[in-house]
C-alpha cells in the first residue's frame, strides 16, 4: 500500500504544528544541558565549580572600569574555551534573554549623566549613558555564559549533590538540606517521564476533538485544562508509587545515609582556587589605579 | 530456618468500609508458608488480594488480624521494619514510578546508600547487581531512555544491590511488551536458579507461572488452590470456573480431550503440547 509510506496525511485540524515535531521541541527544552566530557573543567568539583561560578558572578558586579571588566570578561572566555564545548552553545544560552539584555542596554544608554553626545527631544545619549549600557550588555551576556559552564560541564546528579554539602551548614537554622536535596533529584527524574505523558494525554484529548492551537491566549489556556487535570491527578498517583518503592528499599531520610560517589578536591581545584584568587586580586586592583567609570 | 515467610490467619482490610464486615476483607484467612529458595507464581485475576498480599510480605500493609513472619521476626514490629525489608525486596509494576534517581547506576545505589553501606562496597554491589541483570553496560545512561524491560531489570537491580534473602515482584510484567517481558522473567530465574533468591512473583500471565516451582491461585482474597504448575494447570475445569485463564498449550489439549482424543492429562507448554500432539499422530 504505497499511501502509507508517505507522511501520514491525518494532520490534527488547525494544527500548525506537527504533533512529533513540537514534541521534540518540548523534551530541548529541559534536556540537554550536561554536556559530558572530559576537560579539567568537566574534572573539576562540582562544589569548588558552584562556589567559584557565584564569587566570578561577584566579581563580575564588582568592576568599576573597562581594564578589571576586561580582565573578569577574558578570564571567563578562557574558562569557557577550557570546557572544550564549542562556543557557539554558550551564544545559543544567551538567546533566551537576549530580549532582556537588549532591553536593559537600550533603556542604560538613556540613563546617565555627564558630556551629551545626542540628543532628540527628551531623548538624550550622554557618556556615562553609553558606559552604562556597555557595562550592563557585557555583565549579563558574561554571568549568563559563566553560569552555563557549570550546567553545562556538571551533570544534575552531581550539582543536587553539591548543594547538599554546601548547603549542609544551613542545618543550623532547621532547614532540611537533604530533603531539598532529595526533592530536586526526584524533580529531574520526573521531567521527563511527565512530559511524555502530557504528550500522551494531550493526543488523547485532541482524538476527543479537543482544539489546542487555535483561538486567541484565553482559550488556548482553557484548553490546557484537560490536559492539566489528568497530569496532577496521574502525578499523585505515581508519587504514591515512588513513595512506595523508596520505603520498600529503606528510605529513612538523611540520617547514617552513606554515598556510593564520594566527593573529593583534587589538585585541579587547588589550581583552580588560586588563579581565580589571583584574578580577583586583579580586578581589586585594577579598579584601583584607574579610575571608576561607573 | 526452613519456613522463610509463614503468613497465619491473615485477614486484611482496606480502611473505610467497615459496615459489611465479612464482605470487605481484601484477605480473607490466608495461611501459607514460603520456603527459602522456592519460585513461588501467585495468580488470580484483578481484585484477588493478590498485590494486597504482596504488599505484607515487607510490612507495607500490616495484617488486620493475623500474624506474617518473616525469618523470625514479625512483620508488625516496628522496630525491626527495615530488617525486614532488607530481607525482602519488593518490584513494583510501574517501572518508571520506582526509579529514584536520573542515572542508572545511582539508582540502583539508592537503597545501599539507605542502608549505610560503605561506600567501596556499594560501588562493588551496585556493579554485582547491575552484571546480575545484565545492565552492566548501561550504567551511566539517563532511565528514560531505556526500554520497559531494560528498566524494569534496573528496578530489579535495585533492589538486589540490597542483597536481599526474598523478592517479591508485583506484576512487573504488566505493563511491558513480549520482549520486555521475556528479558525480566529470565532475569527472574536466573536469579532464583543461580543466587538461590527466594522469589514470589505475582502475575496474572499463566505462561509465567509455569515457569515456577508452585503456584498459588486466589480469588476473592482466599486461596483457592497451592501446588506445583502441574497440579494446579490438571484442574482446568475449576480454574475456569472462577474465570481464570490457563495457558494456551494447556486449554488445547484440554479442549482436544474434551472432544475425546487420546492425550496426556496434563500439559503446561508449547514443547509437551507438540510431544503429545506428535505421539497422538504417530498414534
Amino acid at each position: 500500500m504505497p499511501v502509507l509510506m508517505h507522511e501520514p496525511k491525518m494532520r490534527i485540524v488547525g494544527g500548525r504544528i506537527p504533533a512529533v515535531r513540537r514534541m521534540g521541541l518540548v523534551r530541548d527544552i529541559t534536556l540537554g544541558q550536561y554536556m559530558p566530557g572530559k576537560s579539567l573543567i568537566h574534572r573539576m568539583d562540582a562544589r569548588a565549580k558552584t562556589l567559584l561560578l557565584i564569587i566570578i558572578i561577584v566579581f563580575i558586579f564588582v568592576c568599576r572600569n573597562f581594564i578589571s571588566l576586561l580582565t573578569i570578561s577574558l578570564f571567563s572566555l578562557i574558562v569557557i574555551l577550557m570546557t572544550k564545548i564549542s562556543f557557539f552553545k554558550y551564544l545559543k544560552s544567551l538567546k533566551v534573554i537576549l530580549a532582556m539584555i537588549i532591553f536593559t542596554g537600550v533603556l542604560n544608554l538613556f540613563w546617565g549623566s555627564g558630556r551629551v553626545l545626542w540628543q532628540w527631544w527628551f531623548l538624550k545619549i550622554t557618556e556615562g549613558g553609553v558606559n552604562n549600557a556597555i557595562f550592563i550588555t557585557v555583565r549579563i551576556a558574561v554571568m549568563m555564559m559563566v553560569s552555563s559552564v557549570l550546567t553545562y560541564t556538571t551533570s544534575a546528579t552531581e550539582l543536587t549533590e553539591a548543594i547538599e554539602r554546601l548547603m549542609k551548614p544551613l542545618k543550623v537554622f532547621h532547614i532540611k538540606v537533604h530533603e531539598i536535596a532529595m526533592m530536586m533529584t526526584i524533580a529531574l527524574r520526573f521531567i521527563p517521564v511527565l512530559l511524555e505523558e502530557a504528550d500522551k494525554i494531550m493526543n488523547a484529548q485532541k482524538a476527543r476533538g479537543a482544539d489546542m492551537e487555535n483561538g486567541n491566549v484565553f482559550r488556548r489556556v482553557k484548553a490546557l485544562v484537560p490536559v492539566l487535570i489528568p497530569l496532577f491527578v496521574s502525578s499523585i498517583r505515581r508519587a504514591g508509587d515512588l513513595a512506595m518503592a523508596m520505603e520498600c528499599r529503606c528510605y529513612n531520610g538523611g540520617e547514617n545515609r552513606t554515598k556510593m560517589k564520594i566527593m573529593h578536591f583534587s589538585h585541579i581545584d587547588l589550581f583552580a582556587a588560586i588563579i581565580s584568587f589571583l584574578i580577583f586580586c586583579a580586578v581589586i586592583y585594577l579598579n584601583l589605579i584607574y579610575p571608576a567609570v561607573i | 530456618m526452613d519456613d522463610f515467610i509463614q503468613v497465619k490467619d491473615l485477614y486484611f482490610q482496606y480502611d473505610g468500609n467497615p459496615d459489611e464486615k465479612q464482605k470487605s476483607f481484601a484477605l480473607n484467612n490466608i495461611n501459607l508458608t514460603i520456603s527459602k529458595g522456592e519460585f513461588v507464581a501467585i495468580v488470580g485475576h484483578n481484585g484477588s488480594g493478590k498485590s494486597t498480599l504482596s504488599k505484607h510480605f515487607n510490612s507495607l500493609y500490616l495484617p488486620t488480624s493475623g500474624d506474617v513472619i518473616i525469618d523470625g521476626i514479625n512483620t508488625k514490629d516496628d522496630e525491626r521494619i527495615f530488617d525486614i525489608r532488607k530481607k525482602v525486596g519488593l518490584v513494583l509494576q510501574n517501572p518508571d514510578n520506582q526509579i529514584v534517581a536520573g542515572i542508572v547506576e545511582e539508582d540502583v545505589a539508592f537503597g545501599c546508600e539507605n542502608l549505610g553501606v560503605p561506600h567501596g562496597e556499594i560501588r562493588q554491589r551496585v556493579d554485582n547487581a547491575l552484571r546480575a541483570v545484565g545492565m552492566y553496560e548501561y550504567r551511566t545512561h539517563s532511565p528514560d531512555k531505556l526500554s520497559g524491560g531494560q528498566k524494569q531489570r534496573v528496578a530489579i537491580a535495585g533492589i538486589i544491590a540490597m542483597e536481599p534473602e526474598c523478592i517479591v515482584l508485583d506484576e512487573p510484567t504488566a505493563m511491558l511488551d513480549p520482549q520486555g517481558r521475556d528479558e525480566v522473567i529470565s532475569t527472574v530465574m536466573q536469579l532464583n536458579k543461580e543466587m538461590g533468591i527466594t522469589v514470589i512473583l505475582i502475575t496474572h500471565y499463566m505462561e509465567e507461572a509455569v515457569l515456577a516451582d508452585r503456584v498459588i491461585v486466589m480469588d476473592t482474597g482466599k486461596v483457592l488452590t497451592d501446588g506445583t504448575p502441574r497440579e494446579v494447570f490438571s484442574g482446568v475445569e475449576m480454574l475456569k470456573r472462577h474465570r481464570l485463564n490457563v495457558p494456551q498449550a494447556t486449554e488445547l489439549v484440554y479442549r482436544l480431550r474434551g472432544c475425546g482424543f487420546e492425550l496426556p492429562e496434563c500439559v503446561l507448554d508449547e514443547k509437551e503440547c507438540v510431544e503429545a500432539l506428535a505421539a497422538l499422530i504417530k498414534g
